[in-house]
Parts: structure tokens; C-alpha cells; sequence
């Protein structure tokens, strides 16, 4: 997928710079092993290699336990490799990297701080001002949709609100990459598909690098440039797949038949796998 | 503002009523099997008694919210710092928290008298008891607190570039609160239990003094008079703590009961 389709829409497409094609995320042979409650070894990942463009949206599918939540921690320095490099811009992450928003699947919204109080949480966590960031915070809720929420307290917001001021937090200092661990996980299933387009929004309107962690094999097809399917314990790369679907898309695309097509194929990497049964 | 004022007065209403009941209740009893007073007094005869002993009623009485303001204060003071430290560091939790458990298994009540046998009578051995007996509530349920916080949080917090001292006073320690007004709630209640059993054992002032004097001269009038303003210092005091806390945590869950 090339950068010129993803900017669908706009007149003037410019060419992609050189730095564009170039990884922005370079994993390699990354391994990860912890130590079990019974002191045995544990290995989480084994021998994984991924390269991720600037400004791709790329998602990791794959079991339960298969290391996915792993591999983001790892990518943002939260815990150490076993084995193998993580490198982001050509830097090699060696603590935590901060230059980046992290949104969870719960989302951990605090209940002593008002919406946008929460979203200025980045800017109480590095000791910088806040007040200097409450404009860019009320923007952030606005582009969300929350305008008339910025003084609400969390409990008042529904759970695909909650997690529109996460996404909104995640952004405040406008980092160049996004971490999102199964982020509508715990959304019902129509809230689900509005926070996915409007995710696709954001991202359109933002050009994050995204590194997404998911469950669910059509929410993975609908929002990436590339779907990496992983194998169950010990987690590995099974299968990368390109996503040619034409941006933006919109939830027919679920019914189209590339969509299912690509769909299809992920499910039949599971059941080869023996992570579904027929 | 107006909410909780209206909840308030709902509140104070629906006490009256149920106080009212209570010695109507008790009234009646009284006037209708005729009871001997020095077993069981009407209110008119308590109510009485207070008017009569008032003058000797006050010091007692602040010598005994002394006693409990001491022994609570202190056991704020040394069991709040003494739980973030068994939470910090795991080889302090193994050393600690044993011997805090083990404590905690004797009956407070029965030391108190050794505590007169060591310190005389006087202040010390009631503000000991008190402190005793409403610092394990305020150390485990600090703990507690201090321990619910989402592990995801941390990492969110560790991914913004928050240093471990700011995640603890911005994140873990808000979040601990809640937990930590439950257990001075419970020690509010026990201070005032450990210092009556002080002045039970080992004191010449106090309002558990005079009870045990005038239950010596069989003036059940003046017991219960002392009761009554025994029940309505510990009312005050847990009242006191619970404003605190609606002051203090007003987004909690439990708070928002209350206004809504």
C-alpha cells in the first residue's frame, strides 16, 4: 500500500520522501522469555522479525497468551528483550521510550481528574505544564467528538466515550507512534465499529505510525495497511498480510468480497494452527 | 452544593425520627413495667443526672478525647508511612509485615494492663491502647489501597516517562485514599474503645473513670448519662472523618452515592 492511496481524497498527492519508505520500527529476532510462577522459563516470543513504516497502520492478530501484549511493552522499553533489538528511528530501545501514546483495553481513565485533567495526564507524568497544553487537550476532545465533556468527570462518560478520551490522552504531545493493546475490547460490538472508523479518522487526519493488538481477525482486515498473524505460544510471525483495500473505507467494506477474502484466509491460518476448530 | 445540603437535611430529619422512636421506646418501657431507677432510669432522670454532674462531666470528657486523639493521631502518623513502606519494597513487606500480623493477635484490651504495670497511671497507658488497638484497620487497609492500583496503569504512566516517585503521589496514593478513609473510618470507632479500656484499667480521669465510679455507687442515672455523651463523642469523631473524606475523595463511587 502506498502513501498516495491512503491520502484518497485530497488533489495534490506528493510523492513519498525517501524517509517515508524507510522503518520506522525495526524488530529483529526479537525473543522474549520470562520466568513462570513455578520458576520455569516461559518463552513469550521467539525469533521475531518486523519492519513498520512511518505512517503505517499495522496489527497484530493472534491467540490468547501468544505474546502480542508482550511485543508492545517491548516496543515501548516498558520490559527488556531476551534476545534480538528493537530499534525505533534508528534509535535502539534500551529504557523507556516515551515518544509515543499507549491506549489500553481498559481505559484507565482517573476518577479524580476531570476529562480534560485526564487528557493532560501525559504532561502531569513528564512534570510539564499544563496549562500550557489545555487548548491542544479541548481540540483533541472536540476532533473526538466531546465537545461539552471537557469538565464531566469520567464516571459521567459512556465506555466508547471513556475511550475516546484515552485515544485523545494518547495523543496530547503529538507523538509520531501509537501503541494500542485491544483497545475496543471491551466495547459492544456497535460501539466497537464506530471507535474503528473513527480511529481510521484520527489516523487518516494524524499520520501515526500505529502498532494495533487485536482479537478479532475483521476489526485487524478494517483498519491495517498490514495484518501480522501470529502463532500460538511460543508467539511467532505465522503469516504478513497486505491489506489492498482502498482508503478511507467504510463498514460496507465488510461485505465486499476482498474483505472477506482476506478474512477468510486469516481464519483458515487458525484453524490450520488448531487456535479454532471448525 | 445544594444537592448534598438537600441530602443533608433529608438526613438529619429521618436521625431525629429514628432517636425520637427510640426513647419514646424507652419511656415507655420505663412507665410501663416501673422500673427501679438504679436498674433501668427514665430519659427524664439521665437527662437530670447530665444537668446535675455537667461541671465534672467536661474535663473528664476531654481528658478522654485527649487520650483518643493522641492514640489515633499517632497511629495515622506511624501506620500510613509504615504501609507505603511494606508496599515499596517487598523484603521490608517480608520483614514487617509478620510480626505486625502476630501483634495484632493479641487481644489489645489484655495489655493494658501491663502497660500500667510499665508506665503507672496517667495518659500513656490509654493513648498506648487506643494507638494499638485502630492501627492495624488504618495499616491493612492503607496497604490495601496502595495495592489496587492497575498494573496497566503503572505501565501507561512508565510510558508517558513518569519517574516511580511522581506515579506513586499522582496515581497509587489518590487511588489508595478510598481504601484508607475505610480503615480510619473502623479506627475512629476502635480509638475510642481503646482509650475507655485505658481508663477503665489504669486512670484517675476520664469518662471511663467516672463510669466505673459511678457504677460504684450503683448511680445508673449518671451511667447513662456518661453514655450518652460517650456515643455522641464517637459520633462526632467518625462524622468528622467522614466530612473529610467527602472532602477529599468526592469523585469516588461511594461519595457519588451519596448525591445522587
Amino acid at each position: 500500500m502506498t502513501p498516495s492511496a491512503r491520502a484518497a481524497g485530497s488533489v495534490a498527492i506528493p510523492e513519498a520522501r525517501p524517509e517515508d519508505a524507510a522503518s520506522f520500527i525495526e524488530i529483529e529476532s526479537l525473543d522474549k522469555t520470562f520466568v513462570g510462577q513455578d520458576g520455569e522459563p516461559v518463552v513469550a516470543l521467539q525469533g521475531l522479525d518486523l519492519d513498520v513504516r512511518r505512517g503505517e497502520f499495522v496489527t497484530i492478530v493472534g491467540p490468547s497468551g501468544c505474546g502480542k501484549s508482550t511485543l508492545l511493552s517491548l516496543v515501548a522499553g516498558l520490559l527488556e528483550t531476551t534476545g534480538g533489538e528493537i530499534r525505533i528511528g534508528g534509535t535502539r530501545i534500551v529504557e523507556p521510550y516515551t515518544d509515543l501514546g499507549f491506549v489500553f483495553q481498559s481505559d484507565l481513565l482517573l476518577d479524580w481528574r476531570t476529562v480534560t485533567g485526564n487528557v493532560l495526564l501525559p504532561c502531569v507524568m513528564r512534570g510539564l505544564d499544563e496549562k500550557a497544553h489545555a487548548d491542544r487537550a479541548r481540540e483533541l476532545l472536540a476532533s473526538v467528538g466531546l465537545e461539552g465533556f471537557e469538565d464531566k468527570r469520567p464516571f459521567e462518560l459512556s465506555g466508547g466515550m471513556r475511550q475516546r478520551v484515552a485515544l485523545c490522552r494518547a495523543l496530547l504531545l503529538d507523538p509520531p507512534m501509537l501503541l494500542m493493546d485491544e483497545p475496543f475490547g471491551a466495547l459492544d460490538a456497535l460501539t466497537r465499529e464506530q471507535m474503528q472508523v473513527d480511529l481510521q479518522t484520527v489516523w487518516h487526519r494524524t499520520q501515526k505510525t500505529v502498532l494495533f493488538v487485536t482479537h478479532s481477525i475483521s476489526e485487524a482486515v478494517f483498519l491495517s495497511d498490514r495484518v501480522i498473524v501470529m502463532t500460538p505460544r511460543p508467539g511467532a510471525i505465522r503469516a504478513i498480510l497486505d491489506v489492498d483495500l482502498e482508503r478511507p473505507r467504510d463498514l460496507n467494506v465488510h461485505d465486499t468480497s476482498r474483505f472477506t477474502g482476506i478474512v477468510h484466509e486469516i481464519r483458515l491460518m487458525f484453524q490450520e494452527m488448531g487456535v479454532i476448530h471448525r | 452544593m445544594n444537592l448534598w445540603n438537600r441530602k443533608w437535611t433529608r438526613d438529619a430529619f429521618w436521625m431525629v425520627v429514628s432517636f425520637g422512636a427510640l426513647v419514646g421506646l424507652w419511656a415507655g418501657i420505663v412507665w410501663l413495667f416501673e422500673t427501679p431507677s438504679y436498674l433501668l432510669p427514665g430519659p427524664g432522670e439521665v437527662l437530670g443526672s447530665g444537668r446535675d454532674n455537667w461541671l465534672q462531666m467536661i474535663p473528664h470528657s476531654g481528658w478522654t478525647i485527649l487520650s483518643v486523639l493522641a492514640g489515633y493521631l499517632l497511629a495515622v502518623v506511624v501506620g500510613v508511612p509504615l504501609a507505603i513502606i511494606v508496599v515499596s519494597s517487598q523484603t521490608l513487606e517480608r520483614i514487617l509485615y509478620p510480626p505486625m500480623v502476630a501483634t495484632q493477635s493479641i487481644p489489645k484490651i489484655a495489655l493494658a494492663p501491663l502497660f500500667v504495670v510499665w508506665f503507672g497511671f496517667g495518659m500513656f497507658p490509654k493513648v498506648a491502647v487506643a494507638f494499638l488497638i485502630c492501627f492495624f484497620p488504618i495499616v491493612v487497609d492503607t496497604i490495601v489501597g496502595l495495592r489496587s492500583i492497575d498494573p496497566a496503569l503503572v505501565q501507561l504512566a512508565r510510558s508517558m516517562g513518569a519517574p516511580p516517585r511522581r506515579i506513586f503521589l499522582r496515581l497509587r496514593l489518590p487511588g489508595a485514599l478510598p481504601s484508607m478513609f475505610g480503615g480510619l473510618k473502623v479506627g475512629s470507632a476502635l480509638a475510642v474503645v481503646g482509650a475507655l479500656t485505658g481508663e477503665f484499667i489504669g486512670s484517675d480521669n476520664g469518662l471511663g473513670y467516672l463510669l466505673l465510679s459511678a457504677a460504684g455507687e450503683l448511680d445508673t442515672a449518671l451511667l447513662f448519662a456518661i453514655l450518652f455523651v460517650l456515643s455522641l463523642l464517637a459520633m462526632a469523631f467518625f462524622y468528622a472523618i467522614e466530612v473529610l473524606e467527602r472532602l477529599m475523595i468526592p469523585w469516588h463511587v461511594s461519595q457519588r452515592a451519596h448525591t445522587g
